[in-house]
């Protein structure tokens, strides 16, 4: 799995921190999305799925 | 005379009144039973609101989310055709324009200078200060004469004092911004009571704006002062518009999602023995579900169509009114499997309770902690908490955009 973020799209509405939070991180300074880490293991599969799934901004693509 | 009063009742819907917002059945949890009927007959379908005007009204779980995602929507009440939700709003929606009635990029560069007080780990850090409130309210409450009244004494308390500390509005200050909220957000204030309201809400913050400029503190309309008014990027008036939803939307959702949590949880006693009972995993999940049975936002998230457009399969013309009932949307089975059921164990984590698209709910995660730690302390702190009155006597806010109770008699 491949994770790819749009900041610009992002809405810092923190869905996806707490979805997955080994992923996902909000940057101190205006709360838009970082990611941690875009080849995320397979555990955290299903929780990268829901983040993708429930972000109001749609700023999550995943891929393969 | 009873063919008198009905015969003038048909009058009245011969002169094509309001269908929406509709009637709540029974129960006082579930969505208007017209409501339901329309999720499961006719999914997007026209409406008739207080204006006159038929705005579409949309029901189903992913056409809610299609709808409110779709950048060929616009959030702007100014345009023609949007569907205000009372003549108060209608009456006020030139003054006190914040970034919830403005579309990107706009909308964006507002909301930005506010996403970083609501992330996810600062208002981590605020946990314990939003513990400590709670438990001091609850000593307060049980050294008080009981039956007490919970909204007075604990749900509206909290959300107001940790709103007010963070944006840097004096508590002491509560009776004035307390008695403009409730103006603001009744769907019967009169235009004259609405916009007297908001002019007075305005030139409070606009005054606290200007003091915060000469003597700044730690909090967000200090920041926005010093950063936007000084910089001459936002006047104090744009800055108490913003100050003026984020107080109203701080304290007047979380204060109903406490009593009204409260009473649903006392109406499913195996629920409540759940929450009692659960770790800080259960009483997170038991957050979502609740926001998403009850979702207090009764009246349907507003928007108008940018463009001719097709959604959920519906011919939409430019300039149509449209409403997604997210309401009842949180009742769609396709989404939640046995739908009205209230179960804290559920999935439910993907609602639209908090609305959906770019404006979704900035303030969420600081709702999410507070619901949290209420939920965590308040049944467990006092175990044989219960209503004092019946629940068909409760006063519930069917007159206002935000649901709930207006009042909560409970004893232990």
């Amino acid at each position: 799995m491949k994770v790819v973020i749009d900041q610009d799209r992002c809405v810092g509405a923190g869905q996806c921190v707490l979805a997955a939070p080994e992923v996902f991180d909000q940057r101190e300074d205006d709360g838009i999305v970082v990611l941690l880490d875009e080849n995320p293991p397979e555990e955290l599969h299903d929780q990268v799925r829901e983040a993708a799934q429930i972000c109001p901004a749609l700023a999550i693509e995943l891929a393969g | 005379m009873t063919e008198a009063l009905s015969s003038s009742s048909q009058a009245v819907s011969d002169a094509r009144e309001p269908e929406f917002p509709m009637s709540r059945g029974r129960c006082p949890f579930d969505p208007p039973p017209e409501l339901e009927r329309r999720l499961h007959d006719e999914p997007v379908s026209r409406v008739r609101i207080w204006d006159g005007s038929e705005p579409w009204l949309f029901t189903r779980y992913e056409d809610v989310r299609a709808l409110l995602r779709d950048s060929r929507v616009s959030a702007d009440t100014d345009l023609p055709g949007y569907p205000p939700q009372s003549p108060g709003v209608a009456a006020r929606r030139k003054r006190a324009k914040a970034f919830i009635s403005m579309d990107d990029p706009d909308h964006a560069s507002q909301r930005r200078m506010l996403t970083a007080d609501f992330m996810v780990k600062k208002v981590e850090r605020l946990r314990p200060r939003i513990q400590k409130i709670v438990d001091e309210l609850i000593d307060d409450m049980l050294a008080g004469p009981k039956p007490a009244d919970l909204v007075q004494a604990f749900a509206l308390p909290l959300p107001s004092l940790v709103i007010c500390e963070l944006l840097g509005v004096p508590y002491e200050d509560r009776a004035l911004f307390h008695r403009l909220s409730k103006v603001l957000i009744s769907q019967e204030a009169t235009p004259q009571q609405s916009l007297d309201a908001v002019e007075e809400l305005l030139a409070y913050l606009s005054r606290l704006v200007e003091q915060k400029l000469k003597d700044p503190g730690d909090d967000v309309l200090s920041r926005l002062a010093t950063e936007q008014v000084a910089a001459g990027t936002m006047t104090a008036d744009d800055v108490a518009a913003m100050g003026q939803l984020l107080l109203v939307a701080g304290h007047e959702t979380t204060a109903n999602m406490i009593a009204l949590g409260t009473v649903a949880l006392l109406e499913h006693p195996e629920q409540l023995d759940l929450v009692r009972d659960g770790d800080a995993a259960l009483i997170a999940n038991a957050v979502e579900e609740l926001l998403r049975y009850l979702t207090i936002v009764h009246t349907g998230r507003r928007r108008v169509a940018l463009a001719d457009m097709e959604i959920a399969g519906q011919r939409i013309r430019k300039g149509d009114g449209l409403i997604a009932a997210s309401d009842v949307a949180n009742r769609d089975a396709e989404a939640f499997p046995d739908p009205d059921k209230l179960d804290v164990t559920r999935k439910a984590r993907h609602h639209v309770a908090f609305g959906y698209g770019v404006h979704q709910c900035l303030g969420q995660p600081l709702a999410r902690v507070e619901l949290q730690v209420v939920y965590s302390t308040l049944y467990r702190r006092i175990p044989t908490l219960k209503l004092a009155a019946p629940l068909a006597e409760l006063d519930f806010k069917h007159d206002m955009l935000v649901y709930g109770v207006h009042s909560l008699p409970v004893t232990w």
